[in-house]
């Protein structure tokens, strides 16, 4: 994250240019003179305040009994008493499991999975094959998870497809409802989710491969590396910095369940596979009401998620210098 | 180009496998999407017997003329429409200029004002604050909930900065030096030279806008206000243990049933999108990179 600029140099030049004859000029009228973008700018900090900072100040009704009638000042403090309900609830194993289940899954299997996409894409000589490939594998990024829910409903049905084939394989006997199987919803999520972004993960994994100076390439196909040898030994330690970094996001996500694809697929048959930590915050809060001790469970999770940033940015700093901030 | 000359037979194992793998990935990718919409080019009833596999059994379009019919469908496509294009181009330009003003390296405060955006790429309300804040707004059942709340973005911010800052210096001073001020050079210089980002961020958010449905689920009770991927909702998560529990809209044919219904709903809400995109492709391949690597 490079935000800093720090090129006051430039800027005092550039003004200079502008008015060679007021070498001195303090910071009011320098004020006055940028009004205009000063005003472009307090808006969108207006705004952020508004829409970022305000409800980050409504966190504290976490540690509050806030109830819907009063404002959210008047509410009586009650310390950490959310936090430890959350701990003693009956669901708190089962939404930590899924949680991390699906995500943790997501990340063995989801995450190298562009990687290797990417890397055999660049092996296609064609550059018109390579396009069109490159155009096929976005198109399901572009669909809603309402649709892929659709799809899937529809895949999954008494009539569908898959029980179609496995039903002429004689592989089952009779028609399975996946959906209303909590054993099969991991597997469901985890699939769905990879048809859906290995695509589209993988253009900046072929940003990066692109990038890769050919003369590498020549190099080591004098030094009589096979194709293999030359994804191992070049193309993948040349995008090693990109990798890192979005390992990095993966990591600090793994809180961070699919909420608009889990809350298309769950009902209350899969509900012991499909409770994760964000449709539980959803339910306890939007459904039953519980609005202060649903924002302690989300408050749980963004502080677990920010410790998990800060733990793999560090990591990968260490192992191999390249980090996100 | 050493290899290109020198195929060994390895080499075209390799490349004959490669290809391969990619035809079937293509397939993979293709197929379920292939898959729906020829089941909702077959007519409805005989629909419910499965095994449409390649080709319409019964040739239809009474789904799609049962959809296009249907006033609820219809109105829910327009409320996306209107959500899209207006929110489009708000959360453009409004990014857009609060960018510019981010990207004046004279701007006094720009290092605070970054820092107070930054905090919030890691930090959030979270569900219920933000619903607490609507209510209070009085957002709740109004049409303007898809557009302010994500009026601005500071991710797409550091996007658009990005590209601002590679905008040659004298391109402004030169308009200075006539007389424009900021306001005029954001919108005739700047805005006309950033068309690509302009592109890029158009296409995320209208992607954004057209499938949102949680906003309309958590925000919208008056149905009418409902965008298409809300109304879609509502059908497919009723469905989604039960395949028949979704009703069937009045006035259509007797062939045609609610899963036929839901099917050709979801082409149509899928279609513009996916003739959009191929053409934008090269716009977002560049947003990305500039998003992850400056990002």
């Amino acid at each position: 994250m490079e935000l800093e600029h720090s090129a006051e140099p430039a800027a005092l030049s550039r003004m200079g240019n502008m008015r060679p004859k007021t070498p001195r000029r303090h910071g009011l009228r320098k004020l006055y003179r940028q009004r205009h973008i000063q005003i472009m700018a307090l808006l969108g900090i207006a705004w952020i305040i508004l829409f970022n900072y305000v409800p980050m100040y409504g966190i504290i009704i976490a540690f509050k009994d806030y109830r819907i009638i009063k404002s959210i000042a008047e509410a009586s403090w009650v310390g950490f008493e959310h936090f430890k309900a959350f701990f003693e609830d009956d669901n708190f194993a089962n939404v930590m499991k899924n949680t991390l289940g699906i995500s943790l899954i997501k990340l063995i299997v989801g995450f190298p999975l562009p990687i290797i996409f990417a890397l055999f894409l660049n092996e296609i000589r064609s550059l018109r094959y390579k396009k069109a490939i490159q155009t096929i594998s976005y198109l399901p990024h572009f669909l809603s998870w309402v649709v892929l829910g659709g799809i899937l409903t529809t895949w999954l049905a008494d009539v569908g497809i898959i029980n179609d084939i496995l039903l002429a394989l004689n592989l089952i006997q009779e028609p399975i409802s996946y959906l209303a199987e909590p054993d099969y919803f991991w597997g469901i999520i985890i699939t769905s989710d990879i048809w859906k972004e290995l695509g589209w993960s993988a253009i900046i994994y072929l940003a990066a491969i692109s990038s890769v100076p050919p003369d590498l390439y020549e190099a080591a196909t004098i030094d009589g590396a096979g194709r293999f040898q030359k994804m191992w030994y070049v193309t993948l330690p040349s995008i090693k910095a990109t990798i890192s970094i979005l390992f990095i996001l993966a990591v600090s996500g793994v809180l961070n369940s699919n909420f608009d694809q889990i809350l298309v697929l769950r009902n209350a048959l899969n509900e012991s596979a499909s409770n994760v930590i964000d449709i539980y915050v959803y339910q306890t809060g939007m459904l039953s009401g519980r609005f202060s001790y649903s924002t302690a469970v989300g408050l749980f999770k963004s502080v677990i998620a920010l410790i998990l940033l800060l733990i793999a940015n560090s990591v990968t700093k260490k192992l191999n210098n390249t980090s996100l901030f | 180009m050493l290899s290109l000359n020198r195929k060994t037979r390895g080499e075209a194992i390799f490349d004959l496998l490669n290809n391969l793998g990619m035809l079937l990935i293509c397939f993979v990718t293709l197929y379920p999407i292939w898959y729906v919409v020829v089941n909702s080019l077959n007519e409805g009833m005989d629909g419910m017997r499965g095994g449409i596999y390649w080709w319409p059994r019964v040739f239809s379009f009474e789904n799609y003329t049962a959809v296009f019919r249907n006033p609820g469908i219809m109105l829910a496509m327009g409320v996306t429409v209107a959500k899209t294009l207006l929110g489009t181009v708000l959360h453009v330009f409004f990014t857009a200029m609060v960018a510019y003003a981010f990207s004046r390296r004279e701007l006094i405060g720009g290092k605070i004002y970054i820092f107070i955006g930054t905090v919030t790429l890691f930090f959030g309300g979270g569900l219920i604050p933000t619903y607490l804040l609507m209510r209070d707004l009085h957002l709740l059942d109004n049409f303007l909930v898809y557009i302010i709340p994500v009026m601005f973005s500071f991710f797409d911010l550091i996007i658009f900065m990005t590209f601002f800052r590679e905008i040659p210096d004298g391109l402004e001073e030169a308009a200075e030096m006539d007389g424009a001020h900021d306001w005029s050079i954001f919108v005739r210089i700047i805005i006309p030279v950033s068309l690509p980002v302009i592109a890029t961020i158009s296409l995320f958010h209208g992607v954004y806008q057209w499938n949102d449905y949680f906003t309309g689920v958590i925000y919208m009770n008056n149905m009418d206000l409902q965008p298409i991927q809300t109304y879609l909702y509502r059908v497919v998560a009723q469905s989604s243990s039960n395949q028949m529990v979704a009703q069937i809209p009045g006035g259509v044919g007797k062939t045609v049933t609610s899963q036929s219904i839901k099917l050709a709903t979801m082409v149509v809400t899928t279609m513009p999108i996916v003739f959009v995109y191929p053409f934008l492709q090269r716009y977002f391949v560049k947003g990305m990179m500039i998003g992850s690597i400056k990002g």
